[in-house]
């Protein structure tokens, strides 16, 4: 990786917990990661592992019980100024999964797109507003008229197109895009998944991209988080993480991709992980960097295996 | 696959038509489909494309504003087309024929217990005495892979996972052992790797109960590891329809080498993945020719003037594309999708071997 990168959001020792004293639970825990400039880092994981809650903490809407989220070497988790709260809510913007249910049902295009302008320290002119909502719906190929519409009048590609449009008209540096095409069928995946590369690109954004699909990630990440029950499990570049998969939940979550091809589909095989085959009671594992730049959650004698795992594949 | 297959159901020239504020929804455009015993078919298109409707049909589960105008649904002597009455239903749904629907959150009734739903379907189906009911239900329940089934038949569907629920939900379709059992996107609400499983647990059931199983999704990645036969759909139609080999590495009609190449598994990082340029026609108006032809960069004229026929690939393969038609140029399918076969898998394979014999050997 290059070293000269721009560190933009760094997570350190995060640990959310949910309930009260006698009812915890640790949705995250011990969770560090560094997120770059311009980069889109995956955060993958199954359902319930708290890579939502992860995203959540880091907008500021899951308060967190442990650790510190740093953007541009800043604090922003816990307590901060009301100034800058308003300035990171425009900085960091979410996109949603459910295009159906993220949308306010009952306001317009119009106002659902620039609302967050309201909440600025500058509020815009009514003429600027209303040019920046034209602006921003042609940035997502929507086109301006559609701002008199509601929501239902729209179908689910386009739905998620106005939430991006939503996100984009604050211009943000760093996009949270919490399983953005999970609700959407296979051609439009593809249209919102181009969609956001190409903005990445015209505007330098960052974007951390939650989902549980890993043949999605391998297409829009340059680094992958496999996050499982809360921990982090290992942390790689794509490229490397489908080359040298270390972890067996990773090899569990890779295997499991169905593949386009009906001979080796039926052929191949299916791998379960099953957590127990670790031995944590007396070793508990650490978050050891194995080589330059992949993470992996282990212990020694575990750490002694991959580096021969490792070695063998060169 | 044999060729002299039974039929189980036949369809033939299958129109239906939604009545829509004042307006006609003409959703199912004629289609004919032979399903032969023992099968797996799978029914793949866009969302609006037709393909639970189609379904639906079989089942007499279309909405009050639709019906069937038009054709036949062949069903053991009968056809299930001129149904109207729910009485005339109530014999073929969940008895011969049962669905599992996409979503497990809202396919189950959450104030009943998961086995009183499931012995609800033995009792209206089986006719068994009570106590038998409850052995037999929390067999079905260790048949689709819960564990510790005779605990888990009395909890709640809100104590259950997602793919749990799922699995339940499968256990109540499957109950009544039912001749077709019919997957209206099984899987779509789920993890990848839960989905997996649920697959494999569809595939293991389709031979226990010797089920004739149909699966509708709209992502062709998921049906190669499951189905026998595949039938593209769009716009109402059936317009391309083969086994699992040949939609694959053969495809003719151009729609599904569009459904084919926006795949994310085939996409190179860096480059546009390939996406469906514009909409699916508007059913209320009139189709002319091919449906599909305003979306194809490569259609020829006479696919804005007439529809075509299908065309006979082979004995198992037909499309309706005019590009199959002698007269027709020679277009090729788009560079991404005609080396699926040489596919490597994600995870290479030498590769998990020697890190699960290694897990193993501590």
């Amino acid at each position: 990786m290059n070293e000269k990168k721009e560190l933009l959001l760094q997570v350190k020792h995060l640990e959310v917990t949910f309930g009260n004293r006698s009812h915890k639970f640790r949705a995250v825990d011990d969770v560090s990661f560094d997120i770059y400039k311009g980069e889109t880092f995956g955060l993958v994981g199954e359902s319930g592992s708290g890579k939502t809650t992860i995203g959540r903490a880091i907008i500021r809407i899951n308060p967190i019980s442990g650790g510190e989220i740093l953007y541009k070497g800043e604090r922003i988790s816990g307590k901060i100024s009301r100034k800058k709260d308003k300035a990171l809510t425009r900085q960091i913007q979410m996109i949603f999964q459910d295009p159906m249910a993220s949308l306010n049902e009952r306001a317009k295009v119009d106002y659902i797109v620039s609302e967050g302008l309201y909440s600025g320290e500058h509020r815009p002119s009514e003429g600027d507003r209303k040019k920046a909502v034209e602006e921003s719906l042609s940035d997502v190929g929507l086109l301006p008229e559609f701002s008199s519409r509601f929501p239902h009048e729209f179908s689910g590609g386009q739905r998620q197109r106005i939430g991006i449009a939503r996100a984009l008209i604050m211009e943000p540096e760093f996009i949270i895009a919490d399983e953005p095409i999970s609700a959407l069928d296979v051609s439009i995946r593809a249209q919102v998944l181009n969609l956001l590369s190409r903005l990445q690109k015209e505007r330098g954004l960052t974007y951390l991209f939650i989902a549980h699909d890993l043949s999605v990630m391998r297409f829009i990440t340059d680094r992958i988080a496999v996050i499982h029950k809360g921990r982090l499990v290992e942390l790689c570049d794509t490229e490397r993480l489908f080359a040298a998969p270390l972890h067996p939940y990773t090899q569990a979550l890779l295997s499991a991709i169905p593949l386009p091809d009906p001979i080796s589909e039926k052929k191949k095989k299916l791998l379960v992980y099953d957590p127990s085959i670790h031995k944590y009671e007396d070793n508990p594992p650490t978050w050891t960097e194995i080589e330059p730049g992949h993470f992996i959650l282990a212990n020694e004698p575990e750490l002694e295996k991959y580096r021969r795992q490792l070695e063998k594949l060169g | 696959m044999d060729t002299k297959q039974e039929v189980i159901l036949s369809v033939r020239d299958l129109e239906v038509k939604f009545n829509l504020r004042g307006k006609v929804l003409h959703a199912i455009r004629g289609v004919s489909l032979d399903l032969y015993k023992g099968e797996s078919l799978a029914i793949v298109g866009e969302s609006g494309s037709g393909k639970s409707v189609f379904v639906k049909t079989f089942m007499g589960l279309l909405d009050s504003n639709g019906y069937v105008s038009g054709g036949s649904i062949e069903y053991d002597g009968k056809n299930l087309a001129q149904y109207t009455q729910d009485k005339q239903w109530r014999n073929i749904r969940g008895g011969q024929i049962a669905m599992v629907l996409q979503d497990p959150m809202t396919s189950l009734n959450p104030l009943k217990t998961v086995g009183k739903q499931i012995c609800e379907a033995l009792k209206l189906h089986r006719n068994m005495p009570k106590k038998q009911m409850k052995d037999a239900a929390i067999e079905i329940l260790r048949d689709v892979g819960i564990p510790e089934p005779e605990k888990r038949f009395s909890q709640y569907p809100h104590e259950f996972s997602g793919g749990m629920r799922q699995r339940v939900v499968i256990a109540i379709a499957v109950a009544c052992n039912p001749k077709i059992l019919i997957c209206d996107e099984p899987t779509t609400a789920l993890d990848v790797t839960i989905q997996a499983q649920i697959l494999h647990l569809l595939k293991e059931l389709k031979e226990k109960y010797d089920l004739t199983t149909i699966y509708i999704t709209h992502d062709l990645g998921v049906v190669a590891n499951v189905a026998d036969r595949i039938a593209v759909m769009y716009a109402g139609d059936i317009v391309e329809i083969g086994t699992c080999e040949e939609v694959f590495y053969n495809p003719q009609h151009p729609y599904t080498w569009a459904l084919l190449s926006s795949l994310p598994q085939l996409g190179v990082k860096g480059q546009e993945l390939f996406s469906i340029k514009g909409t699916p026609p508007n059913l209320f108006y009139h189709v002319e020719g091919d449906a599909f032809a305003p979306r194809n960069p490569q259609a020829l004229n006479i696919d804005f003037k007439e529809r075509p026929p299908y065309f006979e690939v082979s004995p198992t393969h037909k499309a309706r594309t005019w590009l199959l038609d002698p007269r027709a140029p020679k277009v090729e399918p788009p560079e991404s999708i005609r080396n699926i076969r040489n596919l490597k898998p994600l995870l290479n394979p030498d590769f998990v071997k020697t890190a699960a014999g290694g897990a193993s050997d501590e």
